[in-house]
């Protein structure tokens, strides 16, 4: 088990993740996992008893992730979203934005390459899932 | 003499978008990221797989010959300024020309990854750069490249595309979709820009005073070409970027991702119905409609000031233009159009001089040509699709001037929209997906084909050559479209008839079995031989066809 | 027989694997024979090149000479530019790769 990069302040949730079917078969998990194609509207019900979404990244062409992430994010959730599998350092900041605060790269991440990448950009053209204030916004106040 | 004293930065009368301090700030930070992202690769700390999608996403190929770069021309405007820097790396930095793109993009073919960097920060210096020139994430925008002087234009579209631009780049959410995503944007009932053959074509329209979009969806040419069917008849502006996030949206989630022939949009648009498309959309963007991601009205505003018309001369006393040279004439008529306002007139500067390679331009051409938008054009330039350039301000009294410095540069060629004004991709010469060579056969064609008086008899016949399936040369939408394919080794050509990118869209149909370079020339001529043989008064060569269809071309080809 | 071919990891130059190094000349190219991918793993795990593929190819008294016109074309230059290819000053160059 990799450890996973946490960008939030919390303890980490000792639960395992469990698949989305299974979530969806019991009620008393409080992580879950959830693969590219599954359909993250499904877990909007239950965001209140959550405190771990795993998203899956198969292959890190594979972006489907990216929109899960927020979907679950503009639905409101606030505990921890984790990235888990062929997460690559010129992606995590694109993962952040998308609401993503935790990562688990299945090959270990240049801690150096990573703060650089993360502070990179100053000002982001569109509105996410992070909070970040679009510069449409900062010029007309 | 000509070349007139350059102006700060990008000068400040300019009408093409100029960055503030937020805009410059990404750019340069995207110079920094990609130094770090080549250092980390030539120092090994990225494997060529794990780099591959990151250089493409700031427009780097590995080609036949050497890595190519592709230069962003948002919507095909730049100024002179922009221009001449263009020049200036082809010199430093790559073999002494550049290569003008179907994407209003230019590409250079000799670049060296350690170059980049630098190359890149040359671009920043002047508002330029790579972004998302290629990878599977929302491309350039393109528009037409009339916007802002065309006399049919209902608005300029440029600064939707600029919106456009600045909502795509880096967006978190679709910097991996299952393919590429192309949007094109017009605003006039003449389509310039191929629009429904794009991912997503917008026109811009009006409904009760309010601005707003028609959104087309699932166009694209490649090995299963669609013309994009009407997703939405209006979308106003205060929705468009909650819309089209919604388009995105569900294109990322559920287009194909198991098989990379089938992953356009085209195709999830195809296989799921427009309908059952339209709703999803429609579901989504009630969602995301909620989360204010639209900018206001003031936002444009603010990017539509850059629009705004250059400031004219009163034309009223000016001569009327002398068409006594018959060179000359002839080239008024094929190479200008109608400008919005009297007295003046766009003028199209030919690529495709016979011999030459399309879209080709030499460093002292791009710098030439930078000379001459500075004199005559407001410093302002525009790249076709067609693989042309435009100066798209010039003053009707000045034309003879420009034409006559265009005829010292050997730029002259009075072929805009003729057999010879063919549109090629780089083909076997250059590109590594290629099948076949594409110049070589758009040079014999133009040679073949080269006495004007000829061309001008055939009239406007769009004549487009893909070197591969991909169909970069718009094969599918040419009059004539041709593609290379690969047989058993051996380059082969195959012939489409009646195709077209314009307004009255369509895709072109294979005439039958395949030919060498040599025969596709003849099968070319035995094609125009029949279209003149059967074209009643004002017929162009696809009017002819459409009537009366292809078994009449056939019997001339194959006898 | 079979050659080993790639690109220059930092320049993107063409180059073919000569038995010891790389070249920019197919005439230098050395019969890879069977060991051509692990030779290509080596080379490509020391930067040496990039993106390197073995590849068919026929001995000729000039020198191997690919089996297919891509790798000719990458071995010369492109066609339409002579002046931009390894043999500016050959005007029969094009020859070989058609």
């Amino acid at each position: 088990m990799v450890e996973a990069l946490r960008l939030r302040d919390d303890a980490a949730h000792d639960e395992p993740a469990v698949t989305l079917d299974a979530f969806l078969g019991q009620s008393n998990a409080t992580a879950v996992r959830i693969e590219a194609g599954d359909d993250a509207r499904l877990l909007l019900p239950h965001l209140d008893r959550l405190a771990l979404i795993e998203v899956s990244f198969p292959k890190f062409r594979d972006g489907r992730g990216y929109s899960a992430g927020r979907i679950l994010r503009e639905a409101g959730y606030t505990g921890e979203l984790r990235a888990e599998g062929d997460v690559l350092v010129d992606q995590i900041p694109l993962m952040r934005r998308c609401g993503f605060d935790s990562f688990a790269p299945a090959a270990p991440v240049d801690p150096a390459a990573l703060e650089r990448a993360l502070e990179r950009y100053d000002h982001v053209y569109q509105a996410a899932a992070d909070g970040q204030v679009p510069v449409w916004k900062l010029r007309h106040g | 003499m000509l070349r007139m004293v350059p102006l700060p930065m990008l000068g400040r009368n300019l009408q093409v978008y100029q960055y503030d301090t937020y805009d410059q700030s990404i750019v340069d930070a995207r110079v920094a990221e990609f130094r770090d992202q080549v250092e980390r690769r030539l120092s090994g700390h990225l494997t060529e797989d794990q780099f591959k999608p990151l250089r493409l996403m700031n427009g780097l190929y590995l080609q036949l010959h050497a890595y190519m770069l592709r230069v962003a021309i948002p919507y095909g405007t730049l100024s002179s300024t922009q221009m001449r820097v263009l020049g200036d790396i082809a010199r430093a930095y790559d073999r002494g020309y550049g290569h003008f793109t179907t994407r209003q993009n230019l590409q250079f073919n000799w670049i060296k990854l350690a170059d980049t960097p630098d190359i890149l920060e040359k671009l920043a210096k002047v508002e330029m750069h790579a972004i998302q020139t290629s990878g599977n994430c929302i491309r350039n925008i393109s528009s037409d490249q009339f916007a802002g002087a065309a006399a049919d234009e209902r608005t300029d579209p440029r600064p939707w595309a600029e919106l456009l631009r600045q909502w795509s780049t880096f967006h978190p959410e679709f910097s991996y979709l299952p393919r590429k995503f192309k949007i094109a944007v017009i605003a006039a009932d003449e389509d310039r820009a191929a629009m429904r053959l794009h991912d997503i074509g917008l026109r811009i329209t009006q409904q009760d005073g309010v601005a707003g979009a028609q959104v087309y969806v699932g166009g694209g040419m490649g090995r299963t070409p669609m013309i994009a069917p009407l997703v939405n008849d209006f979308v106003p502006l205060s929705d468009l970027m909650s819309y089209l996030e919604a388009c995105l949206r569900v294109y990322n989630r559920y287009g194909r991702r198991d098989n990379m022939y089938k992953a356009r949009i085209k195709i999830l648009i195809h296989e799921i119905g427009v309908d059952k498309y339209r709703a999803e959309v429609a579901e989504e963007f009630a969602h995301i409609k909620t989360l204010g991601i639209d900018p206001p009205q003031a936002e444009f505003d603010r990017i539509a000031a850059f629009f705004a018309d250059p400031a004219f001369a009163d034309t009223t006393a000016d001569a009327p233009v002398d068409r006594s040279d018959a060179g000359f004439a002839a080239w008024l008529d094929q190479n200008t159009h109608a400008h919005k306002r009297a007295g003046y007139t766009i003028v199209t500067i030919s690529l495709k001089p016979t011999g030459g390679i399309p879209g080709d331009a030499s460093a002292d051409q791009i710098d030439a040509m930078a000379d001459l938008a500075e004199a005559y054009s407001f410093a302002e330039l525009r790249v076709t699709h067609a693989q042309n350039i435009v100066l798209p301000h010039v003053r009707s009294a000045d034309l003879r001037a420009v034409y006559d410095r265009l005829v010292a540069i050997g730029l002259a060629e009075a072929n805009l929209d003729l057999i010879t004004d063919i549109i090629a991709c780089p083909g076997l010469d250059y590109c590594s997906l290629a099948n076949a060579r594409s110049i070589p056969l758009a040079q014999k064609i133009a040679d073949r084909f080269a006495d004007p008086v000829r061309q001008r008899d055939l009239g406007e016949l769009k004549l487009k050559i893909s070197g591969c399936i991909n169909a970069c040369g718009h094969h599918h939408a040419g009059h004539i479209g041709i593609l290379g394919v690969d047989r058993k080794g051996t380059e082969n050509y195959q012939l489409l008839l009646g195709g077209s990118g314009a307004e009255d869209v369509s895709l072109g149909k294979i005439t039958g079995p395949g030919f060498s370079e040599d025969g596709v020339v003849d099968a070319i001529e035995r094609v125009t031989d029949r279209y003149l043989a059967e074209r009643t008064d004002g017929e162009r060569f696809v009017d002819t066809y459409r009537r009366i269809g292809m078994e009449p071309f056939k019997e001339a080809i194959y006898g | 027989m079979k050659l080993l071919t790639g690109n220059d990891l930092a320049s993107g130059d063409v180059t073919w694997w000569t038995g010891n190094d790389w070249s920019r000349h197919v005439e230098d190219a050395a019969d890879v024979g069977e060991d051509g991918e692990r030779i290509a793993q080596v080379e490509e795990a020391a930067r040496r090149v990039n993106v390197p593929y073995v590849i068919d190819a026929v001995a000729t008294p000039e020198g191997p000479r690919p089996a297919h016109i891509k790798d000719r074309i990458r071995a010369l230059g492109p066609t339409v530019r002579t002046d931009l290819t390894l043999k500016p000053a050959d005007p029969q160059a094009g020859a070989w790769v058609i």
